[in-house]
């Protein structure tokens, strides 16, 4: 468990932790999104 | 004439009708007991645990279940998807009575049914949040028995009081969609309050988001869990238009549950890092936490995603009832099981065997009236005399007929 003597070092690491999570988070809902709905466009083609 | 009584006795005493009239009985004479020697004498409430089952099972669960009615409509008027136009009534229906058995069940819990108004109209707490809830509860029930009357109103034939309410259609639905949004949301700040008493992996600043985002899901599952039940035993009440639409209906609300679960799984994942809990998942409580959260989040996520992928109805519907048992499982997390998580086991509280007799008591109640309600109005088909549609091609114009003997199963449930 990491150790914080401060609320300021507490939120730097909370929130720098967070912000990197952001960028995964939306490139895996991109991915999610394009697994659902890879293959929409085969219903379209027929 | 005693061959009449015969046949007529052998027609009541079905094994439903039987385990059905056990449960009433059994539920009177509770309700009886709950309300002359007060809560004591039925429950295993103390001050350490106030609020048991009935708020955990019956108004948490009640409600969280109840947001198909809020979805579908917002999805259907708000959003323009009119092919999900058939799904509207069973899922209005479905909310209604979901919230009226939360009121319902509501007066086992506080007691005294004749000072209900009371938090409203004659000591009102603006401040608290229980207020607002309450008061969301009571407006968002007035609007769903308005959305709900068009189909009693068809049923006993008024037709000018059933225009006027269909022109209000669309600003009851987003009159429903802002309370739903605020008290869905207003049942996880309820915990707020506790921080000392709930999990600290349950407990997070965001579980009003929480809330709100797992009751659009449990709405979605709802609407496909319930719809294919009603498939199952209501099938002759359907017309082609619910039949025909039926299968875009479970494949358009999966593909929607799955982005909210993912979303809702990252939402988690957030709330963890930002209070910095990561090393709680080592514990005990940990290991129950990553049970819902990768069993009954991400888990029904990707089953979701594979039925939608793969047009696998099948697997859509099961995964509706893991997501739907995953809600429950979630509520009963945050208000029973890592409620008071540090008090000692003797000071644990666990339901007694009449607490949960009454909590069967009530979901059978509804279970008897949405039968009621949907063989005999319409719900799963639109009446002859008002239907907007012309009706298709080789479609009947009557409304379908519905005999005890179509009260069968239908073959296709969840094997399609």
């Amino acid at each position: 468990m990491d150790t914080f003597y401060t609320l300021h070092d507490f939120l730097v690491y909370t929130k720098g932790a967070a912000y990197i999570l952001m960028g995964v988070i939306l490139l895996g809902i991109l991915g999610f999104w394009l697994f659902i709905t890879g293959r929409d466009e085969d219903t379209y083609i027929k | 004439m005693a061959t009449d009584s015969a046949a007529i006795k052998k027609k009541l005493l079905t094994p439903f009708n039987i385990v059905v009239g056990i449960i009433l009985v059994v539920g009177a004479i509770l309700t009886v007991v709950r309300f002359t020697k007060g809560l004591a004498g039925v429950t295993n409430l103390s001050d350490n645990n106030p609020w048991g089952i009935w708020i955990s099972f019956d108004l948490l669960c009640g409600v969280a279940l109840a947001a198909g009615g809020f979805t579908t409509s917002a999805a259907c008027y708000v959003f323009g998807l009119k092919r999900y136009h058939s799904a509207v009534r069973p899922a209005i229906l479905t909310a209604f009575l979901g919230y009226s058995l939360v009121v319902f069940a509501l007066h086992y819990d506080v007691g005294r049914p004749w000072r209900l108004p009371y938090p409203f109209f004659v000591q009102s707490g603006p401040t608290s949040v229980l207020f607002e809830v309450g008061l969301c509860v009571f407006l968002y029930l007035i609007t769903l028995f308005i959305e709900w009357a068009p189909s009693a109103l068809e049923w006993l034939g008024l037709k000018k009081p059933r225009n006027v309410i269909v022109r209000m259609t669309l600003a009851l639905t987003i009159f429903g969609v802002v309370l739903s949004t605020m008290h869905q949301s207003s049942l996880g700040a309820l915990y707020l309050i506790a921080p000392s008493k709930l999990h600290p992996l349950w407990y997070s600043m965001f579980l009003p988001l929480f809330f709100f985002v797992s009751a659009i899901v449990a709405g979605l599952s709802m609407v496909i869990f319930e719809g294919t039940l009603s498939h199952h035993y209501l099938h002759g009440k359907m017309d082609k238009t619910y039949l025909r639409e039926h299968d875009g209906v479970t494949l358009g609300f999966a593909k929607g549950a799955a982005m909210v679960l993912v979303v809702y799984f990252f939402i988690k994942v957030i709330g963890l890092t930002m209070d910095n809990n990561w090393h709680y998942l080592l514990t005990g409580y940990g290991a129950w936490f990553l049970v819902e959260l990768l069993g009954f989040v991400a888990l029904p996520a990707l089953l979701y995603a594979l039925g939608v992928r793969e047009r696998n109805l099948k697997l859509i519907r099961w995964t509706a009832v893991l997501t739907v048992l995953g809600i429950v499982l979630n509520r009963f997390n945050v208000s029973l099981v890592a409620f008071n998580w540090q008090l000692a086991p003797a000071d644990r509280y666990f339901p007694s065997w009449m607490e949960i007799a009454i909590s069967i008591f009530i979901v059978t109640v509804g279970l008897l009236v949405f039968r009621f309600i949907s063989t005999h109005m319409p719900i799963f088909y639109e009446h002859p005399d008002f239907r907007e549609h012309a009706p298709h091609e080789g479609e009947e114009e009557e409304a379908p007929e519905l005999t005890e003997h179509e009260l069968k199963p239908h073959p296709q449930t969840f094997g399609h």
